[in-house]
């Protein structure tokens, strides 16, 4: 009985402790990160390197411009490099589920300065994993 | 498979106690992250014979580099170096108080840090075993001094635990081994596990464990003068009138493992973390300074490498100034050391046969996030006495430093207040400095209650948005095919630093890089 009810409770202070850590995870944790906007998802994670409005950014080396981005037209570009990244780019894919993925191509395909058409599912994600 | 009534298997059990085969496959794991490797090397590096005066153009004064570059201009090479930065040692690097770093974006951030303090983003301690580093510490009289990695006083922490309050490392320590010491003692002494030991060894196994767990005569691990000497009093012990130490009470297993708080017990245990361990004085990027000392103008700096262009007699680098320039300078040699890390390598201009350039583009960067931030006193040693050493938790954060160094000084101090890596550390990329600050308050105000109180100013790099690396350390995504093929000469070219070692993301790792590209080299050139 004991093993249930402390099941329980962590659960219980799972819920509170999310609460309290603002949508961060928890270290050393291989929970996905949070959040079901495509914005959020850019802001909690690609923004880190592509910028906030998608401006790309250039030093020594530099991060491309996904803001009017030519090569997003085709969604399986992005979901690509997303997965399994690209050169420097790390693989992404395991800090996002399918559908967190989906979301996130949506919104650089669609917002950023970019209108492709074309709406990406979490089943298209699945397809490339 | 049987449990006992905490859950524990048998299997559980000698996994925990490391008598299974999981120790070695543990280690492999470990070396393969480059968290347990041990260095090879044998003492300063000979290079006899006369190059006669052939050029070396260096890519790079980060410790790869400079080691490069200082010990081929010892044995009779002409040398340059050429690094993009207006200073020298790429991630041995140091912030402290009036530095500017503008990081990739918008964002510039004043370090506002009192006189004294520091924060190294990049790497903050030197293991005893990296022979290499050390050595060149020695050779050119940059001063180390102890880095407390483990401190029994410090904190573990999980959210999730102990109602989210921070339990002493003493305390978990004591009572998970005295337990598992006292469930493995019962286990051989009801002959439960015949047939994994002799009879012979059992009773030394129980004796052992007895001493190890500190158990009563019963095998039991219960409140006691003699457990509280290694968890802490519940009142210490006094003079005079003051009574004696009142012992404590223990903390049960099931709630150390269902609050997962073993979970930093071994970190300060593997080789490259074990006492002793340094740290050299004022900040890390020292090493870097003795290094560029050496050199001196053997150095170009603010040098933004545009094009590399190699042949079968030598190499030619094409260089703009950093800051915007855009008048071309080049510089020839016979001969490259190319550092430039492969996150920005793979951008640049080159000519590189196809199987480096896959080589190249087969590294991508890590995430990593460091905050710094200073408060205006050490409450962490006058309220909490935690002088140096390391709180572990599951925020966010994942740790909070204390530092190594003026202990019992009256003014302000510097943790290292977050250093994550994987998903915590993108989401700390992704926002602004000013915000990552706010967070790392957040968090680590759970920790410690006088975060608001006493912040006086923080500093964070995402490694992601340093400019000249575009990440942290390079991790490989197919080793065994791209690796050695990086390792060889490229026409006239040979690759080196971290990411071309077996100890990735250590200073050791890009000096013993270095060390045998340059001895390759000079047998190449001698044998010539």
């Amino acid at each position: 009985m004991k093993r249930i009810y402390l099941a329980v409770f962590a659960a219980m202070t799972a819920l509170s402790g999310a609460a309290s850590a603002q949508d961060f995870v928890q270290s050393g944790s291989d929970a996905k990160l949070p959040g079901t906007e495509g914005k959020a998802i850019y802001n909690a994670i690609c923004s880190g390197c592509h910028m906030a409005a998608g401006e790309g950014a250039t030093g020594a080396g530099h991060y491309p411009a996904l803001a009017g981005n030519a090569n997003l037209e085709v969604p399986d570009y992005p979901i690509y490099l997303i997965i399994n990244g690209q050169k420097a780019m790390p693989p992404v894919g395991d800090v996002m589920d399918d559908a967190q993925i989906a979301a996130v191509v949506n919104y650089i395909r669609h917002d950023l300065g970019n209108n492709f058409e074309g709406e990406t599912t979490a089943e298209d994600v699945a397809a490339a994993r | 498979m049987t449990s006992n009534p905490t859950g524990m298997s048998r299997r559980d059990l000698l996994t925990m106690v490391g008598m299974t085969a999981g120790a070695s496959a543990m280690y492999a794991a470990m070396s393969g992250m480059g968290y347990a490797a041990t260095s090879d090397y044998k003492g300063p590096i000979k290079l006899e014979g006369d190059p006669k005066g052939t050029k070396v153009l260096v890519l790079g004064a980060g410790l790869a580099g400079m080691t490069a570059a200082y010990e081929l201009r010892n044995a009779g090479y002409s040398v340059q170096v050429l690094e993009y930065r207006e200073k020298a040692g790429g991630r041995c690097w140091t912030l402290r108080s009036g530095d500017s770093y503008a990081e990739l974006g918008d964002d510039v951030q004043e370090v506002q840090f009192a006189e004294g303090n520091y924060m190294n983003p990049g790497p903050w301690r030197i293991p005893s075993d990296h022979y290499a580093v050390l050595d060149y510490c020695k050779r050119f009289g940059v001063k180390l001094e102890p880095f407390i990695q483990v401190n029994w006083n410090a904190y573990l922490h999980n959210t999730e635990a102990f109602e989210g309050k921070p339990q002493r490392f003493k305390q978990i320590q004591a009572d998970y081994r005295g337990q598992i010491a006292e469930l493995l003692a019962k286990a051989v002494d009801q002959k439960k596990l015949d047939g994994l030991v002799t009879d012979a060894d059992a009773e030394m196994l129980v004796a052992s464990l007895k001493k190890y767990g500190v158990l009563n005569d019963d095998l039991a691990y219960v409140k006691s003068d003699a457990v509280s000497l290694y968890r802490g009093w519940e009142k210490d012990p006094g003079g005079g009138t003051q009574g004696p130490g009142v012992p404590s009470d223990t903390i049960s297993l099931s709630d150390i493992l269902q609050g997962r708080l073993w979970n930093d017990l071994i970190t300060g245990e593997s080789i490259d973390h074990q006492a002793a361990i340094f740290q050299p004085v004022g900040g890390m990027d020292m090493i870097a300074q003795a290094f560029a000392r050496e050199l001196g103008d053997v150095i170009t700096y603010d040098a933004k490498v545009i094009r590399i262009r190699g042949s079968e007699t030598g190499v030619e680098a094409t260089w703009v100034d950093s800051n915007g320039g855009t008048e071309e300078q080049t510089a020839s040699a016979d001969y490259c050391i190319c550092t430039i890390p492969f996150s920005v390598l793979g951008q640049i201009d080159h000519n590189f046969s196809s199987d480096m350039s896959a080589a190249i583009d087969d590294v991508y960067y890590e995430a990593s996030i460091k905050v710094g931030l200073e408060f205006k006193r050490r409450f962490w040693e006058q309220d909490d006495h935690i002088y140096g050493g390391i709180s572990y938790t599951n925020l966010p954060i994942t740790l909070i430093s204390y530092p190594s160094t003026d202990f019992f000084s009256d003014g302000p101090g510097v943790l290292l207040a977050t250093y994550s890596w994987g998903a915590a550390a993108y989401q700390f990329s992704a926002v602004p400095p000013a915000e990552r600050i706010e967070r790392a308050l957040e968090f680590g105000s759970q920790i410690h209650p006088q975060y608001r109180d006493e912040f006086a100013s923080g500093v964070s790099v995402a490694w992601h948005r340093v400019p000249w690396t575009l990440g942290c350390y390079g991790i490989w995504r197919n080793q065994e095919e791209y690796y050695p093929i990086a390792t060889q000469m490229d026409q006239r070219t040979l690759m080196a630093g971290e990411h071309i070692s077996y100890l990735p993301a250590w200073q050791e790792g890009a000096i013993l890089s270095a060390l045998d590209a340059i001895e390759r080299l000079h047998k190449h050139v001698i044998g010539a």
